[in-house]
């Protein structure tokens, strides 16, 4: 790519953020509304509020406790669809179950959850794997159903062993469908990870906003979403950068056939 | 019937490879049933190239993958160097006609054709040595590094190929392999077969709705009848054994061979069948 064209690239990332930044510094320079504090104290107190000792104590253990319940969940969901998708039984007897749970929002799960795994980690672990484990499970049932019958019958003809088929046709062959279902699974575990700590929590960034709005501490409560926004740009990046590796043979293929 | 069989091996003798023994294939669905495939017998000695032709519809992919254990057979058996085959035998590598779609898009050309050595076992060395000559006997020594969908259709077809020749199986089933490549390339293709099946000795059972590929290739073409499908005669191609796509396809003899399988073929599509 020549520079001219790398420039044109960041210019379009980045001309959006920009005017709406813009439009909300100016929007509330000025502002005497207590709930709608100018951007610039907001962003006057980030330093203050998040860099002296609560990156550690409360960014760092909600990280951890999304990283522990996204993972989880990622297992579980494929492990479960890669058997739900190959064994058309076990399909038939749960697929009218998994909707049901499915169709329920995993925040009403917290009371009970409460109720059953008490208020620590373990709760709010549990209930990011609830909300987390469906989209990825779903996904890799319809990959490993999709899974093309020449593909299998080759893998059949050579002679594959079990344990490759699985690692070397299934889990590469259902990985696109994977990779959808754990970038939503992405979105909802960040979502997740905030609620599980409105509810009972002695640290977390959702904590720490809750308890900025309940001491109306309005600019910190600000400062806050932000960062939440801006901890949900990163990890959605590095997402990309992990989905373009796996999928590169994926969007090669998708682009030949277009071509040809 | 005008000409009686005349099959190089015939069913059920000892010496044959693989062997067909009353094959009935019949698909059973919701509250009705199709037979596809009623009575075949037939035999292939080792080392021979033997095609199957017959109209379309004549439930030729059905008999490939019964023989290739991907189905199993309603009555009948196949048998594969002395054994009954139940599920996909060790000794046999399949060359589908849909080559998009037979080789894994995630691997690169090298790690497809070395998938099956590494499930077989076969040690580094020696996979090694087998890759390279597959693959420089099919000609693609230098793309071994792309990924299928990178090659053109009849490129990834010789990948297809390759993967087959590098697993040293003892018979090489390809199904109509070629319907889905341009003129050009089918005829370099005939001619890879060709000399892969000179050079190694492996059995060859190819199947193919093209007539002039059929005597072009075979050293007998088994014309099967519409479905539910027999055999309907066994034609011997007496021509010489360098074959060239120019001189062979203008011998006379080529044109006589050419001229009665299509008149077998024609016979199928109208429902001609054997006397039962």
């Amino acid at each position: 790519m020549t520079a001219l064209g790398l420039l044109r690239r960041a210019l379009l990332l980045l001309a959006m953020p920009v005017v709406l930044v813009a439009a909300w510094w100016v929007a509330t320079a000025g502002s005497t509304d207590f709930f709608w504090p100018p951007l610039s104290t907001i962003l006057g107190t980030f330093d203050d509020t998040w860099f002296h000792g609560r990156i550690t104590g409360d960014v760092l253990p909600s990280l951890g406790r999304l990283a522990a319940g996204y993972l989880l969940a990622l297992a579980l969901g494929v492990g479960l669809g890669v058997a739900i998708g190959s064994v058309r039984v076990l399909r038939a007897l749960l697929e009218p179950v998994l909707e049901f749970f499915r169709a329920i929002p995993s925040p009403v799960l917290v009371p009970i959850l409460m109720l059953f795994a008490g208020i620590g980690n373990g709760m709010k672990i549990l209930v990011i794997v609830s909300g987390c484990v469906w989209p990825v499970l779903l996904n890799t049932v319809e990959g490993v159903r999709a899974l093309d019958e020449v593909l299998r019958d080759t893998a059949r003809c050579y002679r594959m062993r079990p344990h490759s088929r699985l690692v070397h046709l299934v889990l590469r062959g259902a990985s696109p469908q994977i990779t959808a279902g754990a970038r939503q699974a992405l979105s909802i575990g960040i979502i997740l990870m905030v609620i599980s700590e409105m509810f009972a929590a002695s640290n977390g960034v959702g904590f720490t906003i809750i308890q900025f709005q309940r001491g109306f501490s309005i600019p910190q409560m600000w400062s806050g979403i932000i960062l939440l926004g801006l901890i949900g740009i990163a990890l959605s990046a590095a997402f990309h950068v992990v989905e373009t590796r796996v999928l590169r043979w994926y969007t090669g293929l998708r682009r030949a056939q277009r071509e040809g | 019937m005008t000409t009686a069989p005349t099959g190089a091996g015939t069913a059920g003798t000892s010496t044959a490879l693989l062997d067909v023994r009353g094959l009935k294939k019949v698909y059973q669905g919701r509250g009705r049933s199709v037979e596809a495939v009623r009575d075949l017998t037939f035999a292939v000695g080792p080392g021979e190239l033997v095609c199957i032709v017959g109209p379309s519809g004549a439930g030729k992919t059905t008999l490939l993958r019964c023989v290739a254990g991907l189905l199993d057979c309603t009555s009948g058996e196949v048998v594969l160097e002395g054994e009954k085959v139940t599920g996909p035998p060790r000794g046999m590598a399949v060359v589908f006609q849909e080559y998009g779609r037979s080789l894994f898009p995630w691997m690169t050309v090298r790690q497809n054709v070395e998938r099956p050595l590494k499930e077989k076992r076969v040690p580094k060395a020696e996979r090694r040595r087998l890759v390279d000559e597959a693959l420089e006997a099919v000609g693609l020594a230098k793309v071994h590094d792309s990924h299928p969908w990178q090659l053109s259709g009849g490129m990834q077809q010789r990948v297809a190929i390759a993967r087959a020749v590098a697993y040293e199986p003892h018979i090489l089933l390809m199904d109509e392999p070629f319907a889905a490549v341009d003129a050009q390339t089918r005829a370099d293709l005939e001619d890879l077969v060709r000399s892969l099946w000179q050079r190694l000795g492996v059995t060859v059972l190819f199947v193919t709705h093209d007539i002039d590929e059929s005597v072009y290739l075979g050293q007998r073409v088994i014309v099967l009848s519409n479905s539910p499908t027999v055999v309907l005669e066994e034609v011997r191609i007496d021509l010489p054994d360098e074959r060239d796509q120019l001189t062979t396809r203008a011998e006379p003899r080529f044109a006589e061979l050419r001229t009665r399988i299509y008149k077998l073929v024609q016979q199928a599509k109208d429902g001609h069948r054997p006397a039962e």
